[in-house]
């Protein structure tokens, strides 16, 4: 192939300050990542984001506005796409609707000019669990089958990145976890640096070894999944990744390793290391299942910091309860205790105490004019405001 | 013929109950009947009738009446004395198809592909010649390649052309105007085939290393050939039959087997001639039809 950039001695793949533009409205905002040669990066946002935009550009179906793709040292932005070693599974699937699932697969080695491809191909399709389905047209499949040939085709080619855009978006749950396993394996075996857009924060945390989200065309926080989980950056990401009660106060600076906050009239104390801002308007954040819930103070142990309020709601979902607990100045907080046994159940509607751990909590910067988040971020387009 | 189906899935619906399946099962054939019907007077009685024409004793004439005497000599009689025009119809049909091709590819590419909210505009230029007659369009050509027209003087100014050459009374000429005059039966069927071409498609084959050209070939191409058979059959056809161009652009040298017929009815008065040679250009076609159907038809279109 002619000019294909560098067939081995790959190297991360980096992204420094891509921005594309579509008239005045920015989908991705000067985004620098780095994704280090074979790791499982995943990438996580609401729709309209800018994720398939990013995809995009690293396939070179789209031309960024300014900013480098650079795969090792080799800036690939300006290369045509079909000269990157980079393939992709398209959100749409877009298989070849005139050609047998078998062609489909086989297009790219053969556009290659490779000419023994029966072999290679007929491994792919029992690899996605289509053995027997080579002779069929792409109509002939349902929705999820259709996905798995998408991921053949492209897996087929060995690219040094491969670019999966909700991948597994189609499938049912347990395809979707035989998928996910599948695709775990085989990126581990052929160490081909995966780049994974999906809705499916469960997918994200338990395939990726780095998770970045994205808001708006930019990433929030990149890192592991238990970093971004335990220690987010942001109010978007705590809410995004999971759900957060952050309660809006005010920090006064650190002394002994601590970071005093006052919010709604109380005092709060959370660990320096925990912090992301120890002075002015912050957001004091607990996971749910970090909070506990006791009938009054004096069960609150020792070193723990709690709020007291009224139960309005208790939901039995099996592996847990979960509450919601409405503070004196009207914001609900959740609380999920595990049922373990070793809790009471509260009833609904009466007085109860929340304590936590100061070392579970976390301390964010906040916009002045935000108030308390408990919500969870709705995977819902965001408005085409730039 | 699968080539010019509506694409989609194409399953009929369940078998209705029993209770109104009687009327379900005749409405089609209803709908069909005035076209039918239509089909039988005027198409069918005419062409028994020219069949039979066709074996009408040669040495009647319209005066003293035509005897029915089944001389099927008539055939061999009108392939011996006319087969330079029946092969110059086909030569120029093709040769005219060939640069609509080339011109209305790319044109009808570009329309559906292309041009964003100009493509109802273009599309209007593409049939707006269809809005005045055929005679009138191609005497207009005859006006534009006059030995005194502007054309002619240009290309004799830049020695394209000798200094007593011309482009009317030429196979030039008429190529040329069949060309003209049937491109948009060309490209209307192909800019709807190819208006249905997901451009993600050309995304993911570029993505996986097809070239420009090879996804031209590997995708566009097959994808648009229902368009571009149809296209191509539409120009054809008429396109061989076609009288009015080597009239009115050339000269008796150009003449093509629609000539003949015409003068068979409307000056020889030679009936049975006129019905024979009919009846040949029909047979033709279809031959030529048929075979280009089961070569293109193999690979099943969508
Ligand atoms: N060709 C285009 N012209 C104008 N705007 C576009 C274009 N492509 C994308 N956009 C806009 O850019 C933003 C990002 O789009 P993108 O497809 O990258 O979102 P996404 O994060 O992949 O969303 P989803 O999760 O729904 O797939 C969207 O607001 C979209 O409307
Ligand atoms: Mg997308």
């Amino acid at each position: 192939m002619t000019g294909m950039a560098r067939e081995t001695p790959a190297g991360d793949l980096r992204l420094a300050n891509l921005t594309k533009r579509f008239g005045i409205f920015t989908a991705v905002d000067d985004l620098s990542l780095t994704i280090p040669q074979g790791s499982f990066f995943a990438l996580l946002g609401a729709s309209g984001c800018g994720k398939t935009t990013t995809l995009r550009m690293i396939a070179g179906l789209e031309e960024p506005t300014s900013g480098q793709v650079l795969l090792g040292d080799t800036d690939i932005a300006r290369l045509r796409p079909y000269k990157r070693p980079v393939n992709t599974v398209f959100q749409s699937y877009a298989l070849f609707p005139h050609l047998t699932i078998f062609e489909n697969v086989a297009f790219g080695l053969r556009r290659r000019g490779i000419r023994s491809v029966d072999d290679e191909v007929t491994r792919m399709l029992s690899l996605v669990q289509l053995d027997g389905y080579g002779n069929r047209r792409p109509a002939q499949l349902s929705g999820g089958q259709q996905q798995r040939v998408a991921l053949a085709r492209a897996l087929i080619n060995r690219p040094q990145v491969l670019l999966l855009d909700e991948p597994l978006g189609a499938l049912d749950l347990k395809l979707r976890r035989q998928m996910q396993i599948e695709l775990k394996r085989i990126q581990t075996e052929v160490g081909i640096t995966f780049v994974h857009v999906t809705h499916d924060q469960e997918e994200a945390m338990t395939m990726a070894d780095t998770v970045a989200v994205m808001n708006a065309g930019r990433i929030e926080q990149q890192g592991a999944p238990a970093d971004l989980y335990e220690f987010p950056a942001t109010a978007f990401v705590a809410n995004f990744l999971g759900q957060s009660n952050l309660l809006a106060g005010e920090a006064a600076g650190t002394s002994g390793g601590e970071v005093a906050v006052t919010a709604h009239g109380a005092r709060f104390s959370v660990p320096a290391g925990r912090s992301r801002a120890d002075r002015g308007p912050v957001h004091l954040g607990v996971r749910p299942e970090k909070l506990h819930l006791v009938g009054s103070a004096d069960q609150v142990p020792q070193g723990h910091q709690l709020v007291t309020g009224l139960v309005t709601d208790a939901s039995y979902v099996g592996v847990s309860t979960q509450y919601l607990l409405r503070t004196g100045w009207g914001t609900e907080l959740s609380v999920f205790a595990a049922n373990n046994g070793a809790e009471a159940r509260v009833p609904v509607g009466s007085e109860a105490v929340a304590y936590w751990d100061p070392r579970h909590a976390f301390l964010l910067p906040r916009d002045a004019a935000d108030t308390d988040r408990t919500t969870p971020v709705l995977d819902e387009p965001v408005g085409a405001s730039s | 013929m699968t080539l010019l189906a509506p694409t989609g899935s194409g399953h009929p619906p369940p078998a209705p109950p029993a209770a109104r399946s009687g009327r379900r099962r005749l409405l089609p054939y209803l709908l069909l009947l005035p076209g039918a019907a239509w089909l039988l007077i005027f198409f069918g009685v005419p062409l028994l009738q020219l069949a039979a024409a066709s074996l009408y004793d040669p040495s009647g004439s319209l005066s003293t009446g035509y005897a029915m005497t089944w001389a099927f000599g008539n055939y061999p009689d009108v392939v011996q004395a006319y087969w330079p025009q029946l092969l110059r119809s086909f030569g120029y049909a093709g040769l005219a198809l060939v640069l609509a091709l080339l011109l209305g590819y790319p044109l009808a590419y570009a329309i559906a592909q292309k041009a964003g909210r100009w493509k109802n505009l273009l599309l209007v230029c593409v049939v707006a010649p269809m809005f005045t007659s055929f005679l009138v369009r191609t005497l207009a050509w005859k006006t534009i390649l006059s030995d005194n027209g502007a054309l002619v003087g240009l290309l004799r100014d830049v020695h394209l052309l000798a200094p007593d050459g011309r482009l009317l009374a030429t196979p030039f000429a008429v190529v040329l105007g069949l060309t003209y005059n049937f491109l948009p039966f060309l490209v209307l069927p192909l800019y709807a085939s190819l208006e249905r071409l997901d451009p993600r498609l050309l995304e993911a084959a570029t993505d996986l290393y097809a070239s420009p050209a090879q996804a031209f070939r590997r995708v566009t191409l097959p994808l648009s050939m229902p368009g571009l058979v149809a296209g191509t059959l539409l120009f054809f056809i008429p396109a061989s039959g076609d009288y009015i161009n080597a009239e009115l652009l050339g000269t008796p040298n150009e003449y093509m087997i629609g000539n003949v017929i015409d003068s068979a009815f409307l000056v020889r008065l030679d009936y049975p001639q006129g019905a024979a040679l009919s009846f040949l250009l029909m047979a033709a076609i279809l031959a030529v039809v048929f075979g280009y159907l089961r070569r293109a038809g193999t690979e099943e279109v969508l």
